[in-house]
């Protein structure tokens, strides 16, 4: 039985003192995302059908091997910050919430990882 | 996971039927939310016939002539009759508003009526809001203040400080926007919601006050504060025609400015 005050149950924990980072750094992310989609898009249909040593050489160049490092970065580092709300609005199982959360963080990790190597591999591999 | 169904118990039924002795053009049916949690019964929705020729304008006054001359045990609140109360607040034609402040001739067809959205019913169209004022009383919508008011004096504003409590202070918490924002539907047990959220940012915009601060803190929060996604729900909802996104928008942009 629980017969704490509804008051009591409103202040909880109190405030967690943090929130403002993660939703400054959503919007800022989301608008960083908005040229370097345009430019992702124009760089996939510009290199379509285009052979290894054709990307090879693009990556060779520093300005589209950092825009392209900077795009996926950005674009995981966004794609982590939503997911994390999305599983904090509708996953209200503490345990599966904490599961869902280490989860996204650790694909998101995994996959930027893989690209970032990817793309330096393409640029500077043999 | 949060729910997307009701449970059985709380599944609506149709319920009775009521119609008027001499059926007129000018009557209208008016289908309403009944249940009462100390019967045994799930909820039903009972249909009123009413001749809105010979009934006030507005919703409410359809609910008080229903309740004084066709069933007397449909239960509501009002007060006021004229929006400044609150007491009225409800589900009308699918959107929170006030019934005092609700002309029936809007409504096109039959006119539906819930209490607000995803709170216990007490009785019929009655939402227990205790938990929403706990959650306004978190916030402490008064004035704090340490340095000592003039002798003999009030605290003074000048017209452009008092012009920033406007669209702030108008607010009657009868809590439509709250009840109308699907984020505190899902994580209203954290979220402070648009009503609470609008009254805190009343303070913040007080000139008079001292504790913007301490304010702040008690804000700062992933789930109080940050639960907001601007589906601006609530600015539809009220019925004083207040915008509680902006005012939550304003104090997200206080957290940075105090933050950079």
């Amino acid at each position: 039985m629980n017969m704490r005050s509804e008051l009591g149950h409103v202040r909880g924990l109190g405030a967690a003192k943090k929130g403002v980072g993660h939703w400054w750094t959503q919007r800022l992310t989301a608008v960083i995302l908005v040229p370097l989609s345009l430019w992702f898009v124009v760089v996939v249909i510009g290199l379509k059908n285009a052979d290894y040593e054709t990307l090879h050489a693009f990556f060779r160049i520093p300005g589209n091997l950092v825009l392209m490092l900077v795009t996926v970065g950005t674009a995981y580092y966004h794609a982590q910050l939503g997911l994390r709300v999305i599983i904090e609005d509708y996953v209200h199982h503490e345990l599966g919430r904490l599961a869902g959360l280490v989860l996204v963080k650790f694909v998101v990790i995994l996959l930027a990882t893989f690209a970032v190597v990817a793309g330096l591999k393409v640029a500077y591999g043999g | 996971m949060v729910d997307f169904l009701f449970s059985h118990v709380s599944r609506v039924r149709s319920g009775k039927y009521y119609c008027i002795p001499v059926s007129t053009e000018t009557a209208k049916k008016f289908q309403i939310y009944r249940h009462d949690p100390d019967s045994k019964g799930t909820p039903r929705l009972d249909t009123y016939e009413v001749d809105t020729q010979s009934c006030g304008p507005m919703v409410l006054d359809a609910l008080l002539k229903i309740k004084n001359e066709i069933d007397s045990t449909l239960t509501f609140r009002r007060s006021c009759r004229e929006g400044i109360c609150g007491s009225c607040a409800m589900n009308i034609d699918g959107t929170n508003t006030l019934a005092c402040l609700k002309p029936i001739k809007e409504v096109k067809g039959d006119v539906k009526i819930y209490p607000l959205p995803h709170l216990r019913v007490i009785k019929d169209l009655v939402p227990d809001l205790s938990w929403q004022y706990s959650q306004i009383e978190l916030i402490e919508p008064w004035l704090q203040e340490d340095t000592s008011p003039p002798p003999l004096a009030e605290r003074l504003q000048s017209p452009e400080e008092r012009a920033r409590l406007d669209g702030l202070w108008e607010c009657i918490l009868c809590f439509c926007c709250q009840t109308s924002c699907p984020s505190y539907w899902w994580n209203g047990d954290r979220y402070l919601g648009p009503a609470v959220l609008l009254q805190a940012y009343r303070w913040l915009s007080d000139s008079r006050d001292e504790s913007i601060g301490k304010r702040l803190d008690i804000l700062e929060d992933p789930f109080r504060l940050y639960r907001c996604h601007t589906i601006m729900n609530c600015t539809i909802a009220c019925p004083k025609g207040l915008n509680p996104g902006k005012a939550v928008g304003r104090i997200k942009q206080m957290m940075l400015k105090r933050s950079e």
